[in-house]
Parts: C-alpha cells; sequence; structure tokens
C-alpha cells in the first residue's frame, strides 16, 4: 500500500471530476498562504512581530488541498507551521494576521499568537506549539464524532519531525484499535528543524509508520496540489467507513524552519532546485494547459489575493491590543461548559 | 446514614454523572471488565458498555491528549490514569495542551474533563507507585486539583468536577480506597463546590492544614492534643486549586499558630503555598509562633515497611510538632 515518494511530477491528467470551483478555491488560497507568508515576513522585517513564525512556503499544497477535500463539519488539528492549514480550512487572513500580531481583535485575541491559533467555529482545533501534541486531540475530536454518531473526520496534521515522537504511535495505535475517522496528514518537508529525515528514521518511507499500526498508508507527491486534493477525497471517504488512514505528502520547505534560521545544514542547490517544484507554479501551469482558466484569470486571483492580504494587514495593524487587566482572562472557564 | 467505602462513593458519582449525561464516558487502563487497578470501575461496562467505559493500551500521553480532544469537542471524559507517578507520563497533554486551550484560544473553548489518579505511599509499592505529586499539577495555571480525604467529600467533589467546564485533576488515595464513611443515600444526591475548605475539627489553639490522607492523621492527633488541653482546628482544604484562602485565613487569625501536614514532600510542595497564604495575610499579625510544616522527607518512597512508613508524616510527629508551637 505504500507508493514511493514521486520526485518526477506526474504528466498532466485530464481534470474532468473536479470542479473548476474547486480548483479555483485551491490555487486561490495557496496563493493567499503565500501572500499572507510574504507579508508576515516583511512585518518582521519593519519590526513589527513579537515572537516568531513557521512558514509553509512550498508547502502550500498539502494544508490548502486536503482542507479543499473537507466538508465544512470535518476538523483539523495544525502545526506550527500552519497557516496553510488555517486558511485552508478557511479560516479569515484578516483575523489571523491580528493574531498574528497579537491583537485582541485576532481569532485567540492575540493570547495565542500564529503558533497556537484556533477557530473552533471554521473546525480548526488549533495550531500546536508541540511538535506532535495534537495528534492525541485529533483522535479525541475523532472519538466525539464516532461517539455523537456524526459523519464527520477529523484531519489530523503533523510534521515528518513529529513521527518520532512517542505521541505519534501512542495515538495512531489508539485511533486504530477504535477505528476511528482520522484522517492522519503528515507534511514530511524532509527536516525536522535542521535534522534531515535520514537521521530521523532509517526507513525508507514515512507511510511504513502507519503501515506498523494496521492502518492504510499512503505516500505521494506533497507539492501536486490536484493530486493531493484527489487522494485527500478518496481518503475522507475511506477513513469515514474503515477508521484511520495515513497520507504522507513528500514536500520541502523553502524558508528556515523559523525565523531565526540560517540554513546552514543544507544547500543552496537543494532549495534552488525545490523551488523549481513550486506547488503553485505547477499548478498554474497545469490550469492552463489544461484550458481551464487562462493566464489573465489566474493573473487576477493573484492581484486580488495581494490585496486581500494587505487590507488584512491594515486591519491587523489598525487593531488594539489587548488590555493589561483582562491578562487574568479565560485560564479557567466559569459556569457550565 | 448508610456507610460505604471511599472507592463506592467515587463509583457512586461517576454512575450518577453517567446516567444524568450522556456526554460522560471514562477511558482508562483495565477499567472494563477488570474494574480498574483499585476496583473503582467494578461493574460500570456491565452498566454502561464498552463506549462508555472504555479499556485503552497503555498509552497515558495518547489518552489524556484524546480525553482533551473529546472534551473540546462536546464530551465530556473522565480519564482513569492509574497511579499517580503516571502522571508525569500523561504531563504534556495535561499541562501543555488541557490546561492551556481555554486560554490560548481566547476564551472559545473549555477543556470538561476530569483526570482521576490514585496518589500517595503506604501499599509497598515504592518509588515509583507512592509518590504525592500534587504540587507538579498546581504549579500549572489552567488546572483544578482535588484531593478528596472522606467517601462523603470524595462524592460531592467528584460530581462537581465532572460537572466543570475545566480540566480537573483528581487525586483519589489509595490507602482510603476501603475506608467507609457516611454518605447520603443516592436519593439525596448533592455536589460539594470546588475551592471550599471543610473544618473537620474546630478548635481555638492551633490551625492545621492539611488534604487528603494526612486528615485522619491530623484528626487522630487532634484527639490526643485535646487530652493534653490543647485544641486544634483542623482544616481539611479539599482542593487546591482553587484554594478557599478565606477559611485558612479566619482560622489562623483566630487560633494564631498554624502548621500545614502533607505526604508529599517538603521542598517545593504544596504546603510551602499554605505557608505563603497565611504570611502575606493580615493573619501575619496574630501569629504568636511561626508557621510549621509537617511532610514527607525529600526521598523518595522506599520499599521496605519501616522506612516507609517513616518517611511521611506520622501522628507522632504531628503532635509533636503541634505541642512545640504550642509550647
Amino acid at each position: 500500500m505504500v507508493s514511493t515518494h514521486a520526485r518526477k511530477a506526474p504528466p498532466v491528467e485530464p481534470l474532468p471530476e473536479i470542479a473548476v470551483a474547486t480548483l479555483r478555491l485551491i490555487y486561490t488560497r495557496m496563493v493567499q498562504t503565500r501572500r499572507f507568508e510574504e507579508a508576515a515576513a516583511r512585518l518582521f522585517t519593519e519590526g513589527k512581530v513579537h515572537g516568531t513564525a513557521h512558514f509553509c512556503v512550498g508547502e502550500e499544497a498539502t494544508g490548502i488541498a486536503v482542507c479543499a477535500a473537507l466538508q465544512p463539519e470535518d476538523r483539523i488539528t495544525a502545526t506550527h507551521r500552519g497557516h496553510g492549514q488555517s486558511i485552508g480550512k478557511g479560516m479569515r487572513l484578516d483575523l489571523m494576521m491580528a493574531e498574528f500580531l497579537g491583537k485582541e481583535t485576532g481569532y485567540c485575541r492575540g493570547r495565542g499568537g500564529c503558533m497556537h491559533i484556533a477557530d473552533f467555529a471554521s473546525g480548526s482545533l488549533g495550531a500546536n506549539g508541540i511538535v506532535g501534541g495534537g495528534i492525541p486531540i485529533a483522535v479525541g475530536a475523532a472519538l466525539s464524532q464516532r461517539m455523537q454518531g456524526l459523519s464527520s473526520i477529523t484531519a489530523c496534521f503533523f510534521g515528518d519531525g513529529a513521527t518520532s515522537t512517542g505521541s505519534f504511535h501512542e495515538s495512531v495505535n489508539l485511533a486504530s484499535v477504535w477505528k476511528l475517522p482520522v484522517l492522519f496528514v503528515c507534511v514530511n518537508n524532509l527536516y525536522a528543524m535542521s535534522t534531515p529525515l535520514r537521521r530521523q528514521a532509517n526507513i525508507a518511507d514515512l507511510a511504513f509508520r502507519g503501515q506498523a499500526y494496521g492502518i492504510r498508508s499512503v505516500s505521494m507527491d506533497g507539492n501536486d496540489a490536484v493530486g493531493i486534493y484527489r487522494a485527500a477525497r478518496e481518503a475522507r471517504e475511506y477513513v469515514r467507513e474503515n477508521g484511520p488512514m495515513l497520507l504522507v505528502l513528500n514536500t520541502y520547505r523553502h524558508m528556515g524552519h523559523s525565523k531565526s534560521d540560517a540554513n546552514v545544514y543544507r544547500t543552496k542547490q537543494e532549495i534552488e532546485e525545490w523551488k523549481k517544484r513550486c506547488p503553485i507554479k505547477r499548478m498554474r501551469a497545469l490550469l492552463v494547459a489544461e484550458g481551464l482558466f487562462t493566464s489573465e484569470e489566474l493573473d487576477v486571483i493573484d492581484a486580488q489575493s495581494a490585496a486581500d492580504v494587505e487590507e488584512a494587514v491594515r486591519f491587523a495593524e489598525a487593531s488594539p491590543n489587548p488590555r493589561i487587566e483582562d491578562a487574568e482572562r479565560d485560564v479557567f472557564k466559569a459556569g457550565p461548559a | 446514614m448508610r456507610e460505604i467505602t471511599y472507592a463506592e462513593a467515587i463509583r457512586e458519582a461517576l454512575c450518577e454523572e453517567m446516567r444524568a449525561d450522556p456526554r460522560v464516558f471514562l477511558l482508562g487502563e483495565d477499567i472494563g471488565i477488570y474494574g480498574g487497578a483499585f476496583g473503582v470501575t467494578k461493574g460500570m461496562v456491565q452498566e454502561f458498555g464498552e463506549e462508555r467505559v472504555r479499556d485503552t493500551p497503555l498509552s497515558e500521553h495518547a489518552i489524556t491528549g484524546a480525553a482533551a480532544g473529546a472534551a473540546m469537542t462536546g464530551m465530556r471524559p473522565v480519564v482513569e490514569i492509574m497511579f499517580s507517578d503516571f502522571l508525569t507520563i500523561a504531563l504534556e497533554q495535561l499541562a501543555n495542551q488541557a490546561a492551556k486551550a481555554c486560554y490560548q484560544f481566547g476564551g472559545q473553548v473549555s477543556v470538561p474533563m476530569v483526570l482521576r489518579t490514585a496518589g500517595g505511599s503506604g501499599t509497598g509499592a515504592a518509588e515509583q507507585h507512592s509518590q504525592s505529586l500534587e504540587a507538579l499539577v498546581c504549579h500549572v495555571p489552567g488546572l483544578k486539583v482535588v484531593i478528596p480525604s472522606t467517601p462523603y467529600d470524595a462524592k460531592g467533589l467528584l460530581k462537581s468536577s465532572i460537572k466543570d467546564p475545566n480540566p480537573v485533576v483528581f487525586i483519589e488515595q489509595k490507602l482510603l480506597y476501603r475506608q467507609k464513611g457516611p454518605v447520603p443515600d443516592p436519593a439525596d444526591s448533592y455536589d460539594i463546590p470546588l475551592g471550599v475548605a471543610d473544618i473537620k475539627r474546630a478548635g481555638t489553639d492551633i490551625t492545621i492544614v492539611t488534604y487528603g490522607r494526612m486528615v485522619a492523621r491530623c484528626m487522630e492527633a487532634a484527639e490526643t492534643l485535646s487530652e493534653e488541653g490543647i485544641d486544634a482546628e483542623v482544616i481539611d482544604v479539599r482542593t487546591l486549586v482553587p484554594l478557599d484562602r478565606t477559611c485558612i485565613i479566619t482560622s489562623v487569625k483566630k487560633t494564631g499558630r498554624a502548621m500545614i501536614v502533607h505526604e508529599a514532600c517538603q521542598t517545593g510542595g504544596f504546603g510551602a503555598e499554605i505557608v505563603a497564604v497565611i504570611a502575606d495575610s493580615e493573619a501575619f499579625f496574630h501569629l504568636d509562633a511561626p508557621i510549621r510544616r509537617v511532610a514527607g522527607l525529600d526521598v523518595p518512597i522506599p520499599y521496605n515497611p519501616v522506612l516507609e512508613a517513616n518517611v511521611v508524616p506520622t501522628v507522632a510527629k504531628i503532635i509533636a510538632a503541634a505541642q512545640e508551637l504550642v509550647r
């Protein structure tokens, strides 16, 4: 069941079975994510950001295309590198940017920042600052779905680094034993901070780690947005009927681990090679080649995305900080849940 | 009033809440047909079924996190962690995830889960199955911490803990499971609110603040002290977070003397927090003697029964400390 990591882009396939609106959504949200992170990086250089950020530039296809295959009632747990996962689940750029800047108008009132951003209304149970920390939470959310008789699923994002944690192994096993509707999505960007995959795991493919727990495990090209969408759509159906599955998406982050990363552990050549496989460029070429969109139509989407992000930045910058007298608010919830 | 054991009282609370609220369910190791390592959940799988009394793999981390995830999405899980020593394995999910979700997500969500676990020494289980780790969890904002000392308190406090919208660490006392005490008939259901201490014995000469298994020892000590003309007030705080500061301060203002008794190691123990509560308050001006702690030695719990019995406070040690303060 493990397919080998596709290192070359597959030949262009016809897309008749995917709605044009869905393709537009995936493309738009990938571009929004890229622009969002570029704006976030700029705000850093302008000294307007307190804290750090982990950018998913180069990995946008993973969060966006998987979430495009989910239904609104499905839930996700996101990672510290989760902007694409959040945007994919339908979270708003302005409220995300406000959270990034720590403002009271942000999704978490500026208490969590982007590393701990959540929007329970749209089904995002939170990004997580602890690598692997969200995996058991996703299992619990899927347990709720099962016990409440819902037909929705939970998609659980984590990176290659997380597959070395006990949290991953305990959680995948538990979900497997209980046959819970969890889609485990491993965004394998080949590095756990600076440690390359070959020094993290002595196996040919991370999908083996799912097989060990008796669950269907598939490994695939993580820069092919359309392919991921197809796989995730199928996986969602599989998971609802049969219990958990692991989808390993093999990709690469173009930027460093976080803002403080000098990229000394990998070569410029390697980074440049992967930049050629940019998932946004690739989807653009596919949509144009298939005659579904013209280049000009996609330019309009690009421009609109940039404008939306700039509007989000304006909103965030104009928003108030939380009040100091509210620092103790929400440690505990009062009254019945 | 009828008498039932501490374990039976806990089971009654669980059963009543499960009958009243379909969102409440249990998960933990060997809690189904086995009935739990200490027999607390005996017979429950027969009434509620395997869906609501869920045996788990040996994965304290994952089951604690799964409980947190279920609690965030509309359920009310009660996790059993067999020994409180295994809190150390569950701590990431408890301290970094469950405790922080409400705050870090700006109040969007609450985590109504209870983590029940068995603490304390005295069973010969030695270093890794005998600790009293309450201070560890009290130090994490976002967790409530309960340690009941009687069957009556155990039932009422657990019912409140299950209804509470926040994560509650409910530390049961191994040596109390078979102790009997008066508990009203199930028809007369009651809750005990978290954050309210109980004066187990009123007195005028010295305030003894304690909780858990040490309550009974302090009561025994108080009886002996009263024969010598020392009238001790014994306060069972019952919940460490939130702590009933008012009850403690009011008592010390009255008696002018205070000592704190707990089984856990002294250094960094919760007793230090209670000392600080007194010293930081107007009760300080009423003190006629230094505030004294009688706590476990700063050692792991040893296996040998003579050693084990003597590394935690004994009735004799409690009496001696009180005599010294009142002298």
